[in-house]
């Protein structure tokens, strides 16, 4: 029996806290989502009981928290349909993760006079490792753009698709603008060029599809800390073939096989890409995240982010002055903004004034800045244990900065 | 036309002011209203060459010397940062240079203005108060 979605808020304590003097009204989802009682708790269990290093030591601990940690790892597989938990491995998030590929597969497979294709859409966190790649291998740099509803245009992704292209990184929902990307098509069309896709999940695994062999991506990363679980840990899932031919990224100990001054060999997969001591505690409560997740009817979740996100656009609409940017044909989970004669700083700081949570600025997506001409917009991004409430507390808050500001 | 307070004596004044205040809320509006009331800077002078580039908001400053006193009139595309510009108007505008020179954050940190809006490292309140030290100590030579 799945949980009653409107129950949820009930699960994270901070959300019945206050701030200013207000109930907290938190809508800055899509920076980081807080914590059930539940991910909590698993962290303070874990160092309270069976806290140790694992995958060397031979006492009960070590073996608890091997246990422990390993669990997980096929819960993420599961969670993603992977074909393999050997295919997921453990970074600190998707940074990390995308930097992981960027900087092994540089390594392995692009040249000079190769090409990277990202697009418009994505975060720094998916732009920059690219960029700084292809500076370090004389490969170039290609960017497909967004239309003026906030869509991919795939026709210019199709043009640009060639024998010279390596990779393409594409993001599956945009954190700045909410677009959902149709990741399935897009990788299909790569695929047909013979070229590889990595897919930046860090918006889309907690809101929408998140079956990588559906969407057959050969590279699908994701952060804990935006679905429920810790900061600083996240997943790196590639297809074994890509893990098997790729260098490592970082390297010491638990990476490797044999070490000699002549020679090393490299450790079975994942284990090859988890140098050091790994972040056990953190991957224990990327598990609870699951748990807590699976304990939902997903498609349950889906439908009620979807009207909530429906119901906010309308109601924002409402409000004259204001615009709702992008108009794509279909949207996730956000709601970037602005309002006439008002900067989106201002905006921010006078919600927060009445306990009211968004985010403000350029969400590290310059490129999508630039390209509305905009400085920046005001971003209210939904999780699961939003309301209604929340949006019309949103609304009320803007009206009445509005008639402040402009009486 | 009457010697200026000292900037001490005006930022007394103004915390004095701000104190009445009950809530967040309340400071900020009081904040707009200030930078609401600053004189226009004349469009012309809003130049590249002038911006003083936070990460969220644009402030320009046109700073002079005259007499050994910094002038400058400036603006802000945030009406937050325009009233912080305006306590800044109202304390350093047409002050001694050496007084600039020694000018603090006293006021915004007494009010907490300054950790709210500096936490998000975005309003550029070090820069401005740096330009201003820039141009006051050219003013000293």
């Amino acid at each position: 029996m799945s949980k009653d979605i409107l129950s949820a808020r009930n699960d994270f304590p901070i959300l019945s806290s206050q701030v200013n003097g207000f109930p907290l009204v938190y809508l800055d989802n899509a920076a980081t989502t807080q914590k059930p009682q539940s991910v909590i708790d698993a962290i303070s269990n874990y160092y309270s009981t069976i806290n140790s290093n694992i995958h060397r030591g031979n006492h009960t601990l070590a073996i608890q928290a091997t246990d422990a940690y390993e669990n997980v790892r096929k819960k993420v597989a599961t969670y993603i349909n992977a074909a393999s938990p050997d295919e997921i491995i453990f970074t600190r998030g998707t940074t990390e993760s995308i930097n992981l590929v960027a900087y092994s597969f540089g390594e392995a497979f692009v040249k000079p006079g190769d090409e990277i294709i990202v697009t418009q859409l994505e975060h720094h966190s998916n732009y920059v490792p690219w960029q700084l790649m292809c500076q370090r291998k004389g490969a170039s740099f290609k960017v497909v753009p967004f239309d003026e509803n906030g869509d991919l245009d795939l026709e210019i992704l199709a043009d640009m698709l060639s024998e010279k292209t390596r990779l393409l990184a594409v993001n599956h929902i945009s954190n700045s603008l909410g677009t959902i990307n149709p990741v399935e098509k897009i990788v299909r069309m790569a695929h047909a060029a013979g070229v590889p896709v990595l897919v930046d999940a860090a918006q889309a695994v907690q809101h929408t599809l998140h079956d990588v062999q559906v969407i057959d991506a050969d590279f699908y990363v994701f952060s804990g800390h935006k679905m429920f679980a810790p900061m600083g840990i996240g997943v790196l899932y590639a297809k074994e073939k890509w893990l098997e031919a790729l260098p490592p990224f970082i390297s010491g100990g638990n990476m490797i096989d044999q070490v000699t001054p002549e020679k090393i060999t490299f450790n079975v997969l994942p284990f090859k890409f988890e140098a050091g001591t790994s972040n056990v505690a953190d991957v224990v409560g990327l598990g609870a995240a699951l748990d807590y997740i699976n304990s939902f009817d997903f498609q349950a979740i889906q439908a009620y982010e979807e009207d909530l996100l429906d119901f906010g656009e309308e109601l924002l609409s409402t409000i004259p002055g204001l615009k709702i940017y992008g108009n794509p044909k279909r949207r996730s989970a956000i709601l970037p903004f602005n309002i006439e004669g008002i900067q989106h700083f201002d905006l921010g700081i006078l919600l927060d004034t009445k306990g009211i949570a968004v985010r403000t600025g350029q969400h590290c997506t310059q490129p999508i800045m630039d390209a509305l001409r905009i400085p920046g917009t005001v971003r209210a991004s939904l999780a699961l244990y939003n309301t209604r409430e929340d949006l019309e507390q949103l609304a009320h808050g803007i009206e009445r900065i509005i008639r402040r500001i402009r009486s | 036309m009457s010697q200026k307070p000292s900037v001490k004596e005006i930022e007394q004044n103004l915390i004095d002011d701000f104190g009445l205040m009950d809530n967040w809320e309340e400071k900020y509006e009081y904040l707009i209203e200030l930078g609401q009331d600053l004189p226009e800077m004349d469009a012309a002078l809003k130049t590249e060459d002038r911006l003083v580039k936070g990460c969220q908001s644009s402030v320009w400053f046109d700073i002079h010397c005259q007499d050994h006193k910094v002038v400058f009139s400036a603006d802000s595309d945030s009406l937050i940062v325009k009233g912080m510009v305006a306590i800044l108007n109202e304390m350093l505008n047409g002050q001694p240079a050496e007084d600039v020179l020694k000018a603090d954050l006293t006021f915004f940190e007494t009010l907490g203005l300054w950790h709210h809006i500096s936490s998000q490292r975005s309003n550029g309140l070090t820069a401005m108060l740096a330009h201003l030290k820039l141009a006051a100590a050219d003013c000293l030579e």
